[in-house]
């Protein structure tokens, strides 16, 4: 599969290193090797989802109770979410990082996965949420530390778009 | 039974546990009974009270959490009964008030009132310990018996479609969102 294991590592890492030790996720083929990763490994609870939005109120309960957690999701459990996000996280002025694959872009194989591309970044800019984009592992571990300090300092959410250049080799 | 009542029964043991509540009716009594620090209203987010419940019940074991549903929320997050499940902490009690209506906004019946049971799709979920109760004293009985099981339980109780005539308190969202922290964070997890 050509899903980068290189980067999925490398964001890995950092969001162990950024102290998240909560992650909710629900799977799709850009994040199965995170996934795995976060199953793997002891010091990490991997909380699978029925649906997206589940994570923001996981989220924010964790958060609460003073542990750091992610959600791992496709761009279009993204969309899936927006009520969560807007009156549990942002009316309650959560941190919640939001990792999310970035499906649709140039070079999208899949056709069911095109419309999503399209509008994931004007929604995010319509929820006021500060995003930016991982599509190249130099600047991975400083983005999402940056993420996290920016979460954490305006206790609002943010995003990360895990983008086809970093997360898939063809 | 009347949700006031019922809550009202089992407040006293309440005062040892996280509570979250669903928005609207249950966040103005509880509140009427007497706010605490440890109680969150989660005044929006339909549905998503049970899932802050898990984040909190995964993110501190050492405390008892407890989840004040409703009908109408829940059913907006069905999906949430299988996370519960799947993860089934022994800390969570989840009651879901089920009056057979969205009460809050015009009393509209929902899908309890025609024959939806929440007890048995909570069970057919995977939760093992579900019940549901329709008197004051099953319902004092069972929440008691729940917190002292030391199982994820989802109780049903069937209450009656009456609330407050105010669902606006005087307690300001994000005041309570920040004492509710202050509170995990002033009773640290023993090791």
């Amino acid at each position: 599969m050509p899903v980068s294991s290189s980067s999925s590592s490398l964001i890995y890492g950092c969001l162990k290193d950024a102290g998240v030790r909560i992650m909710s996720a629900l799977p799709e083929t850009w994040l199965v090797h995170l996934i795995r990763r976060a199953e793997d490994d002891p010091e990490m609870t991997l909380v699978r989802l029925a649906k997206e939005e589940e994570g923001v109120g996981i989220s924010a309960g964790a958060h609460l109770a003073g542990v750091k957690s992610a959600m791992l999701m496709q761009n279009h459990g993204f969309l899936a979410s927006v009520n969560g996000i807007v009156s549990c996280a942002q009316l309650y002025r959560i941190p919640l990082l939001m990792m999310i694959s970035h499906r649709g872009e140039f070079g999208e194989r899949d056709p069911w996965q095109t419309e999503g591309g399209g509008v994931t970044e004007h929604v995010l800019d319509a929820l006021r949420i500060p995003y930016d984009r991982l599509d190249s592992s130099d600047h991975v571990a400083r983005r999402i530390a940056k993420a996290q300090t920016l979460a954490d300092s305006a206790s609002r959410p943010v995003a990360l778009l895990m983008c086809r250049d970093l997360m898939w080799e063809d | 039974m009347r949700r006031l009542d019922a809550i009202h029964a089992v407040y006293p043991q309440l005062e040892r546990c996280v509570v979250v509540t669903i928005m609207g009716a249950v966040a103005a009594e509880l509140q009427s009974i007497g706010h605490r620090p440890n109680f969150f209203y989660l005044q929006h987010a339909m549905g998503l009270a049970s899932s802050m419940g898990l984040g909190i019940a995964l993110s501190r074991p050492d405390l008892q959490v407890v989840v004040f549903d409703g009908d109408g929320s829940i059913l907006m997050n069905l999906g949430a009964l299988t996370t519960l499940a799947r993860y089934h902490p022994a800390n969570l009690v989840h009651v879901v008030f089920d009056n057979e209506s969205l009460l809050s906004v015009g009393g509209f019946p929902t899908a309890t009132s025609t024959g939806t049971d929440i007890a048995g799709i909570a069970a057919a979920a995977g939760i093992r310990r579900t019940e549901t109760v329709r008197t004051m004293d099953t319902f004092t009985t069972a929440f008691t018996d729940a917190l002292a099981a030391n199982e994820l339980t989802t109780l049903v109780a069937k209450v009656e479609a009456v609330g407050p005539a105010a669902f606006v308190t005087d307690l300001s969202l994000l005041e309570n969102r920040y004492q509710f922290q202050r509170y995990f964070r002033e009773h640290p997890a023993q090791d």
